[in-house]
């Protein structure tokens, strides 16, 4: 204590900083940085969790370059993104542009567009897998029957089931995303509008020359933070299809759940920390590569 | 004198969300709008409706396509309820969830605060250290988790489940960004008044940051509540699992009926609506003000 004392101020602030950081330093070392050495360094051995850890240098990423498995999945996870992002980028753009201009009952529609957020996503893939069942258990195919159209295949279909997996995803996100961009749109001063109206300029000119420019930091926002969303896409696949997961077909299966499956089904950790280093440098890669071209442009 | 309300940092996302008076529509264009964004709205909340609705039927009405039950029953919920587990898997996500929330609310703005609020050397290494975990993504980080947790015998307990998720980095940008807005001056006139740096903290700076606070709890809960891939991994028992755990393995097995898988998902899902519906302006102020600042 009396060394304490004798400390400047400037001393005592720098004992009480690090005294808060202590613990959190602690848990970061201990809870990130070392797992993230652990996963990289793992990758490059092969390790059943039973018997002994063995160096295998780049066996494990020429195995997983070398599986058509892997190939279909990396497929399948940037279809996930390259449909879900834009579709929901314009779902929730055209919502947002006409909620923001309706006064009416505003509070309540909005409500009603963000509700879905709120749930689980576990949940609601249960939800929309009983939808999606042939009849007479599926909502819409009842409803397709009740109309006299021909039933969909929804989730047996290697062609339908990604669509039918990527919507319930997509569904649950837009209500975050038509917050967000009624708030960008809102933060757009007055008087551009205001000019532009004095100027008699339309409505598409309005919208493509001075609300979309100054949505941009709003737009890049959105798209980096739903690719990550839609790139590490799982708890919808696994529970849509828990009978034969990322089937049919490895039709939908991700990569994140091929990395569940391989590390805790087949237990094969090097193998599975490999395909995770991958997924890392697959969401790094695209989140700069999309801040890169939406800055420039 | 001003109280801590008054002092209180007005998040700009306050300004942004003004609803303003509800006008009727005027005009032809207006009322066709209003129409479509209402259908709109309706179709989004409709698997939610459909959920509660098919949770509150008999078996034999589950496959028709009537939204109002003729005969609406709590028998499922009963049925659901009895069975045991839900209770359980209830209990755990609830104390899972409240647990984290409040540690991780807690650190994250002590170490926002400490970021902000102190210069001190080695600070912008653990700014930028913290910074980059963002990059990392959870799925990176479980295989390392599952070892650390079987070394030490963390599988299948709460604690096991709650470690990973104890603070967060995003929390703590969110925490330091509105922490910037606490005036100097009043942590300095705390510290000639005597207080030391942990009072300060506790009873000058949290009380000017609160909307910020509740924001990241909001944010905090809704993630663990829902959490699926790590309490997955981590469980194995049937009691340990959380809400979505269970619901998964529930909706799994061979025999059971659509309606109890409704019942299920809607227990695990009115909580938070419900919680949406009491905060909802809150909740929306939260969502802005991450958005903005992340």
């Amino acid at each position: 204590m009396k060394l304490y004392r004798d400390l400047t101020i400037r001393q005592k602030k720098i004992v009480w900083a690090w005294g808060f950081l202590a613990i959190p330093v602690l848990f970061y070392c201990v809870v990130r940085f070392y797992p993230t050495g652990n996963a990289i360094l793992i990758s490059f051995q092969d390790w059943n969790l039973l018997g002994a850890r063995t160096w295998t240098g780049l066996d494990n990423y020429k195995k997983l370059f070398g599986d058509p498995v892997f190939w279909k999945v990396f497929k399948n996870t940037f279809v996930y993104l390259l449909l879900g992002t834009p579709v929901s980028l314009v779902i929730s753009f055209v919502i947002a542009y006409h909620l923001d201009k309706i006064r009416f009952m505003h509070g309540f529609l909005r409500m009603l567009y963000f509700l879905p957020f709120m749930t689980s996503a576990v949940a609601m893939a249960w939800v929309w897998r009983w939808f999606y069942q042939p009849v007479p258990i599926g909502l819409f195919n009842n409803f397709l029957a009740s109309i006299g159209i021909p039933q969909i295949s929804f989730l047996n279909s290697t062609s339908n089931a990604l669509p039918s997996i990527l919507a319930p995803a997509v569904w649950a996100g837009l209500g975050f995303q038509i917050i967000i961009f009624m708030a960008g749109l809102r933060a757009i001063p007055k008087s551009y509008y205001e000019a532009a109206r004095i100027d008699g300029v339309s409505t598409w000119t309005v919208l493509w020359e001075i609300t979309l420019p100054l949505l941009k930091p709003t737009i890049v926002f959105i798209v980096v933070f739903s690719s990550i969303g839609f790139l590490r896409i799982f708890d919808h696949v696994y529970n849509m299809t828990t009978q034969n997961p990322g089937g049919p077909l490895n039709a939908t299966k991700p990569l994140v759940l091929m990395i569940y499956q391989t590390a805790f089904s087949s237990f094969d950790m090097g193998y599975a920390a490999a395909q995770t280093v991958v997924l890392f440098l697959v969401l790094l890669a695209v989140s700069l590569l999309q801040l890169r071209i939406m800055r420039d442009r | 004198m001003a109280t801590a309300e008054d002092l209180q940092v007005k998040p700009k996302a306050d300004v942004l969300l003004q609803t303003g008076p509800s006008r009727p529509p005027r005009n032809m264009g207006q009322i066709i709008r209003f129409l479509l964004l209402f259908a709109g709205g309706i179709l989004m909340v409709m698997p939610i409706a459909f959920m509660i609705s098919t949770s509150l039927k008999w078996p034999h009405e589950v496959y028709n396509l009537n939204f109002i039950p003729d005969e609406p029953t709590i028998e499922n919920y009963i049925y659901v309820l009895e069975d045991g587990r839900f209770y359980w898997w209830f209990l755990n996500s609830l104390i899972i969830a409240v647990i984290t929330t409040i540690c991780s609310v807690i650190f994250d703005s002590l170490v926002g605060y400490t970021l902000c609020k102190f210069r001190f050397p080695g600070r912008y290494i653990v700014f930028i250290a913290i910074l980059s975990t963002l990059m990392i993504p959870t799925e990176m980080l479980v295989i390392p988790w599952y070892l650390m947790s079987q070394q030490f015998g963390w599988l299948d307990t709460y604690w096991g489940i709650m470690f990973p998720g104890l603070m967060t980095a995003f929390g703590t940008f969110l925490m330091k960004q509105f922490f910037e807005t606490v005036p100097d001056d009043f942590i300095e006139a705390a510290r000639i008044d005597g207080l030391n740096e942990l009072q300060i903290w506790w009873t000058v700076a949290m009380p000017l940051v609160r909307p910020a606070l509740a924001a990241l709890a909001i944010f905090v809960f809704l993630g663990n509540w829902t959490a699926f891939i790590w309490p997955l991994i981590v469980t194995n028992s049937v009691e340990m699992y959380t809400l979505p755990v269970g619901l998964s393995s529930f909706g799994d097995e061979a025999d059971v009926a659509w309606e109890l898988i409704m019942t299920g998902a809607a227990i695990s899902t009115i909580p938070t609506l419900i919680v949406f519906l009491i905060f909802q302006r809150f909740i929306i102020r939260g969502v802005v003000m991450a958005g903005l600042k992340g």
